[in-house]
C-alpha cells in the first residue's frame, strides 16, 4: 500500500498535464482539478490509517521509484520518505488543498483562465507533496522551487495588470535569495558527508567523527536562510503582503496554509543539525519572535482585508519559528496544522466577502455584513477566534499554548514575554477586523451570494478550526521530546494568563471599536501608524539599498564597457591606416626624397653601429 | 565510416540545396530538412548497432582508453607533415552530434517561412556550418580540427552578413575577426605542440593521442595552453572575450542565432573539455583558479547585462554568456560531477537558448520589432507562443525539472568540492537569473499592450498570427527534450561517463610505436 504514495504526487501532476494540454471547458476543468486532488487525498488517508495501525519498525519507510542522477556518491533518486511528519504534512496539503480546490471552482467561475488556474493549482499540490516526501536534498529542492514557481504563476495569474506581475516577480526573487543560501548549505552538507540522502546526513550528524560545531552552525544558518525566504520571516518577509495580488483561494492555499510553512517543515525535518548548533537554533527563535511582533504591529493598522491576513500569517509563522527555536518541535507542527485550518478558513471567508462585494478589499468600505452574510460571518468569527486563540473552544488556543509553554520552559524569558505580547496584539487585530467588517452600519451591499461549493468548504474548515485542537499528532518517533512537554512548574499561572489574555484582547478591540479608534485613516494619520502600515519600511530600505543600485548599475552599463576596449582597438587601427594613407600622395619627387632619406638612415646605422 | 558519411552528407546536402534553389525557392528547405532527418536517423541507427571493439581495432597502436571510442576512422591526409584524417566519436561526441542534427532541424524550421531571398545559398551556408560543427565534434587530428574550425566560420559569416538585420555587416565582421584572431592563436599553439613533440620523438604528428604525452618546457607550456584557451573562450564565450556575441546573435537571422547559441558556443566548450585538460593537465590545474574566476565573472556580469537590455534577442544573447560561465566553472573544477554538469548544461542550454531565439525571431518576423517597449500582453493574442516563451524562460532561470537545473546544480555541487568561495559567488547567479528571465515573461507576454500604445505596434499585435504547425512541432520536440534532460538525465550521464573519466585521468604512457598508422584502418 505504501508504494502507492507516489500517486499523491502523480495524480495532481497528471491533472496539470491534462489541463495544460487540453485546456478543457470550465466544468470539465473543475472536475479534473478537484478530482485528482480528491483521489490523491483518499489514497493518502488510506495509507495514513494503514501506517498508524501498522507502523514500520523504525517508524519510517522509504519507497524508491527510480534514479534521477547517479554519479559516484551523488545519488539523488525519486524516492519517498514516509514517516508521521511527512504524513501529517501530506494530510494538510491534500485535505486543505482539496477543500480550496472545491471552493475555487465557485470563486473562479467565468474567469477566462479557468483551466489554466486549475492546472497551476494541481501543479502546486504535486510540487508541495514532493517537497515534504523528498528523501534527498536535490529532490527537496525540486519541490521547494516547484512551489515557488506555482506561487509566482498564481500571484501573477491576472497577468494583464502589471502590478500583479511585479508582485509575482518580487515573491519569486525574494524567496530565491533564501533558496540560494539554502542550496549553499546543501553544498556544504554534501562536501562534509559525501551523500545527499537526508536521513543519512541526519544520522551521521550525531556521530563524533563528523562533529564540527562551526560547520553545523553555518549550515543551519544557511538552511534558516532558505526557511525565512519561503516562510516570509524577517528579513525576507516583504514579498508576502504583495503576494495577495493573486486570487484569494491561492492566498489561502499557498500563502497561508501550505507553502509558506515549508520553512517550518524544513527546520523540523533537519532538527538534528539545529540541535548540534545551539546558536543557530537560538537565531531561529529570535527570528520568530521579532517577526511575530513586527508583523503583528503591521496587521493592526492595515486597511486591506487580505493584507491584514497576510501580516497575520507572517506573525503566526513567527510563532512556529519561535517554537522551533525553543525546541518545542511538535508544538510548532501542531500550530502549523491548526493555522492551516483557521487561516485557510479566514482567507476563504475573506474571499467570499470580496467575491460578494464585487472585488472590494478595503475594510473601510465594508461594515454591517453580520446580518447580510451570516454564514460568512460565522466562519470569520470562528477563524478569528482561533487566530486570537480564544480559550478552550478553538484549535489555535491549544497549539499556541504549547508553543508559549515551551518558550517559558526554555528559560529565555524574552521569548515567553514577547510571545505573550504578540498574542495580545493578535487578539486585538483579529477582532478589530471582525468588528469593522461585520458590525456597524452596512456600507456596501453584497450583489450576489456565495455558491454552494464555496459554502461547504467554509463549513468543513470551520469545524476543523474548532475541533482541530483535539487532534493528537503522533510525532514522537520523528521529533525529539519538546520543551513544552517537560514540566518545570509555574504552569498554573501561565495557563491562567493565556486564558485571560485573548479575552482581554477582544475586549480591548471592542472598546477601541466603540470609541471609533480603528486605525483606518489613510491621510493625516500619525507617523508611527503609517510606518507600521508600510511594513516597517522594509520595502523602502531594500529599494534604496538593493533594487535602485542594481537598476542603476544595469542601466549605466547597458552597452557593456568591456566592448569599448575592442572599439578602441578598431579606432586605433583605422587612425593608423588614415595616417599611413596620407603619405600616399602620388608625387614622385616626394617618394624619391623619402627613399633617399630612408636609404641614408639605414646606411648610417650600418656604418656607425 | 559513419562519421565521414555524416560530414559528407552535410557538405553534399548543402551543394544540393544550393542547386535546387535555382529550380524553386521552396526546394532548399525541404532538401535541408530531409538531409538532416536522414543524418539523424543514420546516426541513431548506427549508434544502436555500434561495436566499440571495431573502433578499438581502428585505433590500434594509438593508446586510447578501450571501450571509450565507438566509431573511428584513421587515414593519411598529408603524410609528409604527419597530418591524418582522423575522425572518432565517443559518448561526448555522440551526444553533441545528436544535438547538432536536432538543432539543425530546429534552425531549418525557424528559417522555414522567414527566408525567401536567395534561399538556396542560405541553406547551403546553414548545412556547411553544421558540417563544420559535426567535424569539430569528431576530429581527433589537431590540424583537421583546425580545418573544421575554419569551415564553420565562413558560412556563418555569410549567414549573418547577408540575411541579418540592420547592423548585420558590423556584427558579421566582428564575429569573423574575433574568431579568426583567436583561431590563429590556436593554430600557433597546435604547431608549437607538434614542434615540441617532434623535438622529443623525431616524429611529426598532430594526432590527439600522441600529443597527449608531450612534456612541455617549463614556462612555455602555459603559453601553448593559453593559445587553445583563448580560442575556446572566445567561442564559448567568456568575459572578457564575449563582446562579439551580443552583436552577432542579435543581428543574425533566426536560424543563425539558433546555430550560434545552440551549437557554435558548444564547440568552444567541447574544445576546452576535449583538448585543454588532457593535453595540458598540469598547466590546466595551475590555471584553473583563473579560469574558474572568469567563469564566475561571466555568470554574474552577463546576468547583469542581460537584465539591462531593451532588445529581446540581445537579452537572450547575454543570458547565453551567463550560462556558459557555468560550463567554464565546471570544466576547470575537473571532477566527474562538475564535468557531467557541464555536459548536461551544454545540451540543455543548446536547447533552451535555441528555443528562446526561435521565439524571439518568430516575434520579430511577425511584429517587425525586437524592442520590449513595443511588445506586451501577447499571452492574450498568441497563447501558444506565450506558453512556450514562459516555459523556456523558466527553463533558463534554472528551475528543477528542466535540464538546465541539472546542469547548473551538478556544476555547483562539483565545483564546491574544489573551490567553495568561487562556487558561492557563482550561486548568486541563481538570484540574478530570475531577475532577467521573469523580465522576458513580463515585458513580452504579460502586462497589457494597451498600456503603452505605440504607433502601429498595437495593430500588428492584434493581427499577428500564433505559431504555425512547423513551429509548434519544433517547439514540442524541444519541450520534450529539455524535460527529459531534467528528470531523466541518467542515460546521457552514463553515455558520457567513460569519456569524462578518460579526460580526467592523466594520459597513459605511450608504449607501442606508431607503426600502424600509415595504413588505412577503418572502423564503422
Amino acid at each position: 500500500m505504501l508504494n502507492a504514495i507516489a500517486c499523491v504526487t502523480l495524480l495532481p501532476l497528471f491533472g496539470f498535464f491534462v489541463l495544460t494540454l487540453l485546456r478543457p471547458p470550465e466544468r470539465v476543468a473543475a472536475w479534473i482539478g478537484c478530482g485528482t486532488v480528491a483521489a490523491a487525498a483518499a489514497i493518502l488517508f488510506t495509507i495514513t490509517i494503514g501506517f498508524l495501525q501498522n507502523p514500520p519498525a523504525e517508524g519510517h519507510a522509504v519507497v524508491h521509484y527510480g534514479t534521477w542522477v547517479g554519479i559516484g556518491s551523488f545519488q539523488p533518486g525519486f524516492s519517498a520518505w514516509v514517516d508521521m511528519l511527512t504524513l501529517t504534512m501530506l494530510c494538510i496539503i491534500t485535505g486543505v488543498g482539496f477543500l480550496i480546490h472545491v471552493y475555487s471552482a465557485g470563486y473562479m467561475v467565468r474567469d477566462e483562465g479557468f483551466a489554466r488556474y486549475f492546472s497551476y493549482l494541481n501543479l502546486f499540490i504535486a510540487a508541495m507533496t514532493v517537497l515534504v516526501m523528498a528523501d534527498n536534498l536535490l529532490l527537496l529542492f525540486m519541490g521547494w522551487e516547484g512551489v515557488g514557481l506555482c506561487s509566482y504563476l498564481l500571484i501573477g495569474f491576472w497577468y494583464r495588470d502589471p502590478a500583479n506581475g511585479a508582485a509575482a516577480r518580487k515573491a519569486f526573487i525574494v524567496t530565491r535569495v533564501g533558496d540560494t543560501a539554502m542550496i549553499i548549505g546543501f553544498f556544504m552538507l554534501y562536501l562534509q558527508f559525501s551523500t545527499i540522502d537526508i536521513a543519512e546526513i541526519l544520522r551521521r550528524s550525531h556521530e563524533a567523527i563528523y562533529f564540527n560545531q562551526s560547520l553545523y552552525t553555518v549550515v543551519a544558518l544557511l538552511l534558516l536562510g532558505g526557511a525565512v525566504g519561503k516562510s516570509a520571516q524577517l528579513p525576507l518577509q516583504t514579498w508576502l503582503p504583495d503576494a495577495m495580488a493573486g486570487p484569494t483561494p491561492v492566498s489561502a492555499l499557498i500563502h497561508a496554509a501550505t507553502m509558506v510553512t515549508a520553512g517550518v517543515y524544513l527546520i523540523a525535518r533537519t532538527h538534528p543539525l539545529f540541535m548540534q548548533a545551539p546558536l543557530a537554533q537560538h537565531a531561529v527563535g529570535w527570528v520568530g519572535l521579532l517577526t511575530l511582533l513586527i508583523a503583528g504591529a503591521s496587521a493592526l493598522v492595515q486597511v486591506d482585508i487580505k493584507r491584514i491576513l497576510a501580516y497575520s500569517t507572517i506573525s503566526q509563522i513567527g510563532y512556529m519559528f519561535l517554537g522551533l527555536g525553543v525546541g518545542a518541535w511538535s508544538a510548532s507542527i501542531f500550530h502549523l496544522m491548526t493555522h492551516a485550518f483557521f487561516k485557510a478558513l479566514l482567507f476563504l471567508s475573506a474571499g467570499t466577502v470580496i467575491f460578494c462585494l464585487h472585488h472590494k478589499q478595503d475594510i473601510t468600505e465594508m461594515g454591517g455584513l453580520r446580518k447580510l452574510m451570516p454564514l460568512t460571518f460565522a466562519s470569520f468569527v470562528i477563524g478569528c477566534g482561533s487566530l486570537a486563540s480564544l480559550p478552550l473552544i478553538t484549535s489555535g488556543f491549544y497549539s499556541k499554548d504549547e508553543i508559549l509553554i515551551g518558550a517559558w520552559n526554555s528559560g529565555e524569558m524574552a521569548f515567553f514575554w514577547g510571545g505573550v505580547v504578540g498574542a495580545l496584539i493578535t487578539a486585538v487585530y483579529s477582532f478589530r477586523l471582525v468588528f469593522v467588517v461585520f458590525f456597524g452600519a452596512p456600507k456596501t451591499h453584497p450583489d450576489h451570494a456565495p455558491t454552494l461549493n464555496m459554502q461547504v468548504p467554509l463549513v468543513l474548515l470551520g469545524i476543523l478550526s474548532v475541533m482541530g485542537g483535539a487532534i493528537h499528532l503522533r510525532l514522537d518517533g520523528v521529533l525529539p521530546i519538546g520543551s513544552h512537554e517537560v514540566s518545570t512548574g509555574g504552569h498554573g499561572m501561565i495557563s491562567a494568563l493565556l486564558i485571560v489574555l485573548p479575552l482581554v484582547g477582544v475586549a480591548l478591540a471592542w472598546w477601541l471599536y466603540r470609541r471609533g479608534i480603528t486605525w483606518t485613516k489613510t491621510t493625516g494619520a500619525p507617523a508611527a501608524m503609517l510606518f507600521f502600515r508600510r511594513g516597517w519600511a522594509f520595502d523602502a530600505l531594500y529599494d534604496a539599498v538593493l533594487v535602485h543600485p542594481w537598476v542603476w548599475l544595469a542601466t549605466v552599463n547597458r552597452s557593456d564597457v568591456v566592448d569599448s576596449g575592442y572599439t578602441a582597438v578598431a579606432r586605433l587601427t583605422q587612425w593608423l591606416y588614415q595616417q599611413a594613407s596620407i603619405t600616399q600622395t602620388g608625387s614622385v619627387r616626394w617618394y624619391a626624397g623619402v627613399m633617399i632619406f630612408g636609404f641614408t638612415l639605414i646606411l648610417s646605422a650600418a656604418v656607425f653601429l | 565510416m559513419m562519421l565521414l558519411d555524416l560530414i559528407v552528407l552535410l557538405f553534399g546536402g548543402g551543394i544540393l540545396a544550393w542547386i535546387s534553389g535555382r529550380m524553386d525557392a521552396r526546394f532548399p528547405r525541404w532538401v535541408s530538412l530531409i538531409v538532416l532527418l536522414v543524418g539523424l536517423l543514420y546516426l541513431i541507427t548506427h549508434w544502436v548497432g555500434a561495436d566499440p571493439d571495431l573502433a578499438d581495432r581502428a585505433l590500434s597502436g594509438i593508446p586510447s582508453g578501450s571501450g571509450v571510442w565507438q566509431f573511428a576512422l584513421v587515414a593519411d591526409w598529408m603524410p609528409l607533415f604527419g597530418v591524418k584524417f582522423f575522425l572518432a566519436a565517443d559518448g561526448l561526441s555522440l551526444a553533441l552530434l545528436v544535438l547538432t542534427f536536432g538543432l539543425g532541424i530546429v534552425a531549418v524550421f525557424s528559417a522555414w517561412s522567414e527566408i525567401t531571398d536567395r534561399s538556396g545559398f542560405f541553406y547551403f551556408n546553414l548545412l556547411w556550418t553544421l558540417a563544420g560543427v559535426a567535424g569539430i565534434f569528431s576530429a581527433l587530428d589537431l590540424l583537421l580540427f583546425f580545418f573544421f574550425w575554419e569551415v564553420m566560420l565562413i558560412p556563418m559569416y555569410f549567414l549573418i552578413s547577408l540575411w541579418g538585420h540592420e547592423k548585420r555587416e558590423y556584427a558579421a565582421l566582428k564575429f569573423f575577426i574575433f574568431t579568426q584572431v583567436s583561431g590563429l592563436l590556436m593554430l600557433l599553439s597546435i604547431i608549437a605542440l607538434a614542434f615540441f613533440h617532434y623535438q622529443q620523438t623525431g616524429v611529426i604528428t598532430f594526432d590527439y593521442f600522441s600529443l597527449r604525452n608531450t612534456p612541455l618546457p617549463e614556462g612555455v607550456g602555459i603559453w601553448v595552453m593559453l593559445g587553445f584557451f583563448v580560442a575556446f573562450t572566445v567561442k564559448l564565450p567568456s568575459v572578457p572575450f564575449h563582446t562579439w556575441l551580443p552583436d552577432a546573435h542579435t543581428q543574425a537571422p533566426t536560424a543563425g542565432s539558433v546555430l550560434l547559441a545552440g551549437l557554435l558556443l558548444k564547440t568552444g566548450a567541447y574544445g576546452l573539455m576535449r583538448f585543454i585538460l588532457p593535453l595540458f593537465p598540469s598547466q590546466a590545474a595551475q590555471f584553473a583558479p583563473i579560469a574558474m574566476l572568469l567563469g564566475v565573472i561571466s555568470i554574474l556580469y552577463a546576468a547583469k547585462l542581460a537584465f539591462a537590455q531593451l532588445d529581446f534577442k540581445r537579452l537572450i544573447a547575454y543570458t547565453s554568456i551567463s550560462h556558459m560561465g557555468f560550463i567554464l566553472l565546471g570544466i576547470f573544477s575537473a571532477n566527474a560531477l562538475a564535468m557531467q554538469g557541464a555536459v548536461i548544461q551544454m545540451l540543455a542550454h543548446g536547447i533552451s537558448s535555441s528555443a528562446l531565439f526561435a521565439i524571439a525571431g518568430s516575434l520579430q518576423h511577425r511584429l517587425h520589432t525586437r524592442q520590449f517597449s513595443r511588445m506586451g500582453g501577447l499571452a492574450k493574442t498568441m497563447p501558444n507562443t506565450a506558453a512556450m516563451g514562459v516555459f523556456f524562460s523558466i527553463a533558463a532561470l534554472g528551475m528543477p525539472g528542466f535540464g538546465n537545473f541539472v546542469g547548473e546544480a551538478l556544476v555547483l555541487f562539483g565545483s564546491f568540492q574544489v573551490n567553495p568561495l568561487l562556487t558561492m559567488l557563482a550561486t548568486v547567479g541563481m538570484i540574478l537569473s530570475p531577475i532577467y528571465a521573469l523580465k522576458i515573461i513580463q515585458k513580452v507576454f504579460h502586462a497589457n499592450a494597451e498600456a503603452e500604445p505605440i504607433g502601429d505596434a498595437l495593430g500588428e499585435q492584434a493581427r499577428a498570427e500564433d505559431f504555425r504547425f512547423h513551429e509548434r512541432l519544433s517547439m514540442g520536440l524541444m519541450v520534450v527534450a529539455i524535460l527529459w534532460l531534467g528528470v531523466h538525465p541518467q542515460p546521457v550521464i552514463r553515455l558520457v561517463e567513460p569519456s569524462i573519466s578518460a579526460l580526467l585521468v592523466p594520459a597513459p604512457v605511450q608504449v607501442s610505436g606508431l607503426a600502424q598508422q600509415d595504413e588505412w584502418s577503418i572502423g564503422r
